[in-house]
This record gives structure tokens, sequence and C-alpha cells, in this order.
């Protein structure tokens, strides 16, 4: 018997596929957020879009709110540990976490390095924009990938840009000779076996979901349509008018993504979405997606 | 012979590719009207609470039940096995509640204790590769039901009749021979229905 291996780590996501992960803060929205059919929630002390309003130091949950969360609902709970910060990765690990996201919507722990992921039981969920951080991720022992996008803006057009990006990377290696891959690896900055196991499977090894400026139903159901296996939702639902009913929206359209008539339906009278944020009107440095290497 | 996947939620396209490895048609169920063409029905593994909900939400629930009640062969894994059970401990009512057994929910406790194992599967492999993910197991079976396999003195898959149930995740592995005694026992109920 053999715990935290590859496969049942990546298995575990391979379960959340076709799913939506919620953002919550407190044990009201994480029974709100399995009600509505989430297969997982995050448990945070602040949504992005608050991280992004109070400035400062973004750091790991207070143990009490991921406690509260896990004890409030029997679905999966993820918790966000800071880029490189070995030890807020085993806390979370050791109270029972079932997920965890080395996120660059907390402020990063390490400048140079990410987390040695393989050496943990729980699996990770990583942001990537290409594939060479994608690769990079898979090769550190993340489980789970997610596009970056721009979190807490309400804007989807980065996680389109990631999406399409790292897809249209995949196609390439997956049309390439092998004898090509290794020059590819240094363009890309990806490791060589990861490309390689990329080209075998004609995929990606782990699952690639959506996230960072998800704020509609129709952001949800374009981000299946360009290839993503599930979708994580942040700010988008909890500052919304009406939570438990955009909350159930979203859910549907990511299940029926294509069916339009639906989608229609489901988006009539959901109230005001979140403002959302222009991305030019964004500094580089108040930029999340800028944040890992 | 055409095997459906339900396809609400979860690891679908895995089963896809498995059924279609085992010599059959597969398709993915979305709409409970679809269900009609089916001659076997898989339920995969994901979260059977947001499975629920949609099934509830699509009107899923009567046309699932007649396909058990017309005997067609329906096969659950892990969250799949929670939603054909006839009891659920801790709730009051279960999902579709056909197969006469009693499943616990995440009864081997939270991700960091998943796991995988060999197992020997009754009359069907041996040595099978199987992974455990939250996964739920059968506390009790009815005097009808087969047991396949036990872990740890647990009973982690087992068929009555028409039902097969796993608490892992054969999907997951390239070894396609779970999925192959499925399709054999959909082949049994076809030829059956013809006579």
């Amino acid at each position: 018997m053999r715990t935290g291996t590859d496969r049942v780590k990546r298995g575990m996501a391979e379960m959340q596929k076709g799913g939506v992960i919620m953002d919550v803060v407190n044990a009201e929205q994480a029974k709100i957020a399995e009600e509505a059919g989430a297969v997982a929630v995050m448990a945070l002390e602040r949504v992005p879009s608050d991280i992004r309003a109070a400035g400062g130091v973004a750091r790991m949950a207070d143990p009490r709110i991921v406690e509260e969360v896990m004890g409030a609902v029997t679905i999966p709970v993820m918790a966000k540990a800071r880029i490189g910060h070995i030890v807020e990765a085993r806390i979370l690990e050791a109270m029972g976490v079932d997920y965890i996201d080395e996120s660059e919507v907390l402020t990063p722990a390490d400048e140079e390095f990410h987390l040695n992921k393989n050496e943990f039981t729980v699996p990770f969920v990583c942001g990537c924009r290409d594939l060479g951080e994608a690769s990079r991720r898979i090769a550190e022992g993340s489980a789970m990938l997610r596009t970056k996008g721009e979190p807490g803006t309400g804007n989807i057009v980065e996680a389109v840009r990631h999406m399409r990006k790292v897809n249209a990377q995949v196609r390439k290696v997956v049309s390439m000779d092998e004898a090509e891959l290794m020059t590819e690896a240094k363009l890309l900055g990806a490791p060589y076996e990861v490309l390689l196991e990329i080209k075998r499977l004609g995929r990606l090894p782990v699952v690639n979901f959506a996230a960072g400026g998800v704020a509609t139903p129709a952001d949800a159901a374009l981000m299946m349509q360009l290839g993503a296996d599930g979708v994580f939702v942040g700010s988008g639902i909890f500052k919304s008018d009406n939570p438990a009913k955009f909350a159930r929206a979203i859910v549907e359209a990511t299940t029926h993504y294509q069916d339009y008539k639906l989608i229609a339906e489901l988006s009539k009278d959901l109230g005001t979405a979140m403002k959302g944020i222009e991305i030019s009107s964004l500094t580089p440095e108040n930029r999340m997606q800028e944040r890992g290497w | 012979m055409k095997i459906g996947v339900l396809g609400l939620q979860g690891a679908v396209r895995e089963h896809v590719r498995s059924i279609m490895a085992s010599g059959a048609e597969a398709y993915v169920i979305k709409w409970p009207e679809e269900l009609k063409e089916m001659d076997g029905l898989i339920i995969p593994g994901g979260e059977s609470t947001t499975m629920r909900k949609l099934i509830d939400k699509y009107g899923f629930m009567p046309e699932l039940k007649k396909f058990a009640e017309a005997g067609k062969p329906m096969f659950g894994t892990c969250a799949g096995l929670i939603l054909l059970a006839k009891r659920v401990v801790g709730y009051n009512e279960p999902h579709i509640g056909v197969m006469d057994v009693t499943v616990e929910r995440n009864s081997f406790g939270r991700q960091k204790e998943s796991f995988e194992t060999e197992l020997d599967i009754n009359g069907v492999t041996e040595n099978f590769a199987a992974v455990f993910i939250r996964a739920p197991h059968i506390v009790e079976a009815g005097e009808n039901v087969e047991i396949l396999a036990k872990h740890e003195g647990r009973i982690v898959a087992a068929r009555e009749g028409q039902f097969l149930g796993c608490s892992f995740h054969p999907e997951l592995t390239e070894d396609h021979s779970i999925t192959a005694y499925f399709v054999r026992m959909v082949a049994e109920a076809k030829e059956k229905a013809l006579v």
C-alpha cells in the first residue's frame, strides 16, 4: 500500500474534472459552494480581489479558517501556501488539507525556487502561463495545473491567453519529431523528460484548470471550450449580488459549456457581476501573474 | 453494443477510453433522454455531491431508475458506487439506491491517506493496480451480493446481478480487465433480453 504516488495525486485532480472549485473565506460560504455543486472549495482568509485591495503581504490563511471550512463540508478542501514557503505547505499538509495551491496570489516567500512538491504526500496545484512554466511545475511534482490568469480582476483575457498558449505549445510538442524535443526543451525552459511524456501521451500528463479572472457563467464555458479541464472561481462568486444563484449558474455552465440556450437561461437576472479591472491599468508590479519562476 | 458514461462531472474521458479498449462503443451521457439507446451505463468517479445536484437538476433520477428496472447493467466506480448504493452511512436517503449495499463515504480518510495497492479481484483478474482516492467502502452487503475484492478486511468491489461497484478507480490504469468484465455483463444482459 503506497500513499502520495503520482498516480494517487494526479488521480485526485482527474476526479475534479468538469467541475468548479470555489474560493471561500468561512464555513457559511463553504456550505453555499457545496450546495451549489462545487467539486471542491479553496479556503482563504481573503479572496484575491480583497487581497489586491488590501495590499501588503498576503500569507497562508489562519489555520482556524481552514479548519472551520474542513469541518463544514464533505467535498475536498484546498488551501493556498506562498510560493517556496516550505513550512506553510507542511502546516497545511499536517492539517489534512486535500490539495495545496502554491499560489502567486499570495506574496512569494522565495524569489528563486518553488517547493519541491515531490517530497510531499499531499498533492499540489500550480499556476502556469506557458508550457515552460507548466513543465517545470510538473517536474517539481505538481499534480494539477491551472492558468494564472490575472487573479481578482474579473477579467478573463489573461486566462484565455494562458490557456491558448499552453495548448498551442502542447500541440506543437506532440507533432514534433523526437529528435527536435531537446532543442524545444531548451527554448521553452522545460525539462526534456516532461516534454517526452507530453509527446507520448498526446496531452499534458496532469489536468489543467482555468483560473484567474472567471467572472460569469459565459467565462467559465469559454474556458471549457478552449480546453480547460475545469474551472477555479475566486472573487467572482461571493462578490456577486446573489452568491448561491451565481455559483449554481457557474457549475451548470461548466457542465454544459456548449449548450448556449441553457447558458443564456442561467445568465438571466444574476445581478451585477464583479466590477473588474482592465489589465493595462495594472502596473507590472501589481500583476500577480508575474510571480513565479 | 453501446455503453454510456454519465458525463456530468469526473473521470469521464478515462472510462470512454477503457470501454473502447474493451471493444464496445462508448457514449458520453449529458441528458436523460440519451440513456434510452444505451445497453449499459458506467457512473464514473468524481464528486458524488456534485453529480447528485446535476442529476436532480436535469431530471436524470427517474430515467436512471428505469434503466435499472429494465435490467440493464450499471457499473459505479468510487462516487458511482455511492450513487448506486441502497444505503449511505450518515444519510437518510440513498441516491439512485439500486444495489443492495451500505457504503460509507471517504472511509479511508482525506487525500493524504489516499493510496494505491495490488488487489485480486475474484473471478476477474489478479494483482490489479487499484487506486483509492478519498474512497468509500462497502460496510455491509446484502445476501445476493457477490464480494469480488477486499482490502484490509473491507469490501472494495462487489457485484449484485446487473450491478457492479468498486471503491477504487480502474479507469486510471492501463489494465482494462474490470471494464472488460463489465462489457461481458452488458453482452450477457443484452442476449438475455433478446431471448
